[in-house]
């Protein structure tokens, strides 16, 4: 990469900011996988869209690789139990979100065999349609692994529409502390450009570009030596720098052009997938091995042995921790729990939280990582508007959103801020303004959610008003006939003539009214 | 007799007739603002707002009378979007906002009587006699009309449970 494209890809990138990286000395730990817990609690919703639904019952038996829960609906993820062992209860359990709020999953209490299921190989995934390819992702689970945890098999067989022209895959790796993506490509690089030749053959994209950010030489060094024999896969550098790892800031950096905003990948024929998906994606296509574990980066000052695990899917962040040899207690303790990066990860409030599928890192920082302080208000430097990578004004969204004014908020748009957390991190008053901007995003979907419960009840309401009227209706009609069926009767028997057929049509009438 | 039939016949056409003329010529044409404000009312005539029904309140809030806020089943998006419409401001009264209210059933007590399943104006209340009531969450408008009904008080209303999906970060408190 010579000076001048450096210049050139630097350029593109307007903003962002250049935290301390703190990856080193976990990034250069050696990979450990991590033996199932006694207990694992699996959410039935790891991903995007709809929660998966539970088929399994209490009591059953359930080997490792087998699947517990169905998808539903067209954006959602099958759901597979991490290990072997019995269903112990099906019900709430803490979820891993800042609101400590529970939610819907499967408890596995493990038999310590940890023995596979029934797989189904395939030896030529080339030989394979795009679509089976879709498929088979789809019953493995896999959702992106980056962080957004978006059901993969959606991305991969065209489920957004637009046709692909390109294939980026996302190992920038650009959020502070985490390394699990670099710890994999170090040692898993045959086997993420083996899944990326497959995901290149199921999207039909011309090319694959992986973007890997100069602060991994020695990722980028492996990654080089196994595309080797690609002609198709190429490895690029690409500059340092926070939010690189953005969807539309790779695309940016690395083609040049922009994703529309409100708009997706799909748009200007891109699609991006994270590298630990690539990884994932072969093992379920080549050995129909379904996302039952994931790497995760565990740091954070308060770690004793910081480094790279392999964890199942399920196991409580506590017992991670334990497994990296627990908590340092020196230096005021642990001040923060966070899971994913310090930038956009999310704070939890315990540490009996499960691993899912999107979880990247667990970190617990201590109050110098932090590095809370006192704050005061707003002095308009304008930093923020600086720091900014998709050019908003993030000191006006925030006045507005502080005097309770979302919509005028939303006119500055608040829907395309991508909450990387660089205003807050450059704000010298220390002002929470990702909080104020998902704040106001959750205020708007309220009130969308709101507005459209208004509109079901006036439908519903009508409905039944409109049901009584009609019931009213038939039930004085039938009564009219019925009248005007006795009558003509009482007319018939005066005349003892033969109508009993008449009577019977005006009683067939009437019985099909009442059913 | 004659005299009187045809007096009062003759009266009557010509009293009809002036009326008739009179409601096409004076007729008063209702605020179409208010029609359009109860077009945004949830229309189960609850009675809650204190008004006769949903067009007693739009016809309130029109006037300036009452807050676009004041129908509990509409809730926080309700007021605001009547609100946007009259070009005011509303209160939404801060945090302490329950949010919507909605129907639950006590199913041990449930006897099964439908009486709260014909009370209810959205048909949200699902069963059948002598079997255990369910209310279903999204079409119950929160007009609080069933709870009367029950015999055994099994009914209550019970703020909308936030849901993961629903979460979301409460606003940062301010620092001095």
């Amino acid at each position: 990469m010579g000076i001048l494209d450096r210049f050139l890809r630097t350029a593109r990138f307007s903003g962002g900011v250049h935290p301390d990286d703190h990856k080193r000395p976990a990034a250069d730990a050696p990979l450990r996988v991590m033996p199932p817990p006694a207990r694992l609690y699996v959410p039935l919703v790891q991903h995007i869209g709809s929660p998966a639904r539970a088929v399994v019952a209490v009591g059953d038996h359930v080997r490792k690789g087998q699947r517990i829960g169905e998808p539903q609906g067209a954006v959602s993820a099958a759901i597979h139990a991490p290990t072997s062992g019995r269903v112990i209860a099906i019900g709430d359990i803490v979820a891993p979100h800042p609101s400590g709020l529970p939610v819907r999953g499967i408890t596995i209490e493990s038999d310590g065999r940890d023995e596979w299921c029934e797989l189904e190989a395939c030896d030529d995934p080339f030989a394979l349609d795009p679509a089976e390819i879709g498929r088979r992702v789809a019953r493995a689970g896999v959702v992106g692994l980056g962080g957004a945890a978006f059901p993969s098999a959606v991305k991969l067989s065209g489920g957004l529409g637009a046709r692909v022209e390109l294939l980026i895959i996302n190992a920038s790796e650009c959020e502070p502390f985490l390394s699990c993506d670099d710890r994999l490509m170090r040692d898993r690089a045959a086997e993420a450009v083996d899944g990326i030749a497959i995901m290149l053959h199921a999207t039909g994209a011309r090319e694959a570009r992986i973007g890997i950010e100069d602060n991994k030489p020695e990722a980028i060094a492996v990654m080089r030596a196994a595309v080797a024999g690609h002609a198709r896969i190429r490895v690029e550098v690409i500059p340092t720098r926070y939010p690189m790892g953005s969807e539309k800031h790779l695309i940016l950096v690395l083609t040049g052009r922009e994703v529309p905003a409100e708009g997706r990948p799909s748009d200007i024929g891109v699609v991006v997938h994270n590298v630990g998906t690539a990884v994932a994606v072969r093992n379920a296509v080549r050995f129909g091995r379904p996302l039952v574990s994931r790497l995760v980066t565990v740091n954070g000052a308060c770690v004793r042995e910081p480094g790279n695990v392999e964890v199942p899917i399920g196991t409580l962040a506590g017992e991670v921790l334990a497994f990296c040899g627990g908590l340092r207690v020196d230096h005021g303790g642990p001040a923060r729990l966070l899971l994913g990066g310090p930038m956009t990860g999310m704070q939890v409030p315990t540490l009996e939280v499960p691993v899912i599928k999107g979880t990247g890192g667990i970190l617990v920082l201590d109050a110098a990582e932090v590095g809370e302080g006192d704050g005061g208000p707003c002095i308009r430097c304008g930093d923020c508007m600086r720091a900014c990578p998709v050019g908003l004004l993030p000191l006006e969204i925030a006045a507005r959103v502080r005097v309770g004014e979302v919509d005028k908020a939303a006119g500055f748009g608040l829907a395309d801020c991508i909450a990387c957390g660089c205003c807050a991190y450059v704000c010298p008053s220390r002002i929470p303004l990702v909080q104020y901007f998902h704040h106001a995003k959750g205020e708007l979907a309220a009130r969308t959610r709101g507005t459209q419960r208004n509109e079901t009840i006036r439908t519903l309401t009508r409905a039944k008003a409109e049901r009584l009227e009609r019931e009213e209706r038939d039930k004085a009609e039938a009564l009219a006939r019925r009248a005007a069926a006795s009558l003509a009767a009482a007319a018939a028997a005066k005349q003892s003539a033969p109508v009993t057929e008449k009577v019977a049509e005006d009683a067939n009438e009437e019985s099909g009214v009442c059913a | 007799m004659l005299a009187a039939i045809l007096s009062l016949t003759i009266l009557g056409a010509v009293l009809g007739t002036v009326l008739g003329f009179a409601n096409r010529f004076f007729q008063v044409e209702g605020n179409p603002l208010v029609e359009e404000i109860e077009a945004l009312m949830p229309g189960s005539n609850c009675g809650q707002c204190g008004f006769p029904g949903c067009a007693g309140a739009a016809a309130a809030i029109a006037a300036g009378q009452a807050s676009p806020a004041c129908c509990p089943p509409g809730g926080r998006s309700l007021a605001v979007t009547i609100a946007q419409r009259l070009g005011v401001s509303v209160d939404l009264g801060g945090a302490d906002d329950p949010g919507p209210l909605v129907a639950e059933i006590d199913e041990s007590i449930c006897i099964g009587c439908t009486r709260c399943i014909r009370a209810c104006p959205t048909d949200a209340i699902l069963g059948g006699p002598k079997q255990i009531h369910n209310v279903m969450r999204d079409s119950c408008s929160g007009c609080a009309q069933c709870i009367d009904q029950c015999p055994t008080e099994a009914m209550v209303m019970q703020p909308l449970p936030v849901t993961l999906q629903q979460w979301f970060w409460p606003k940062p408190a301010l620092r001095g």
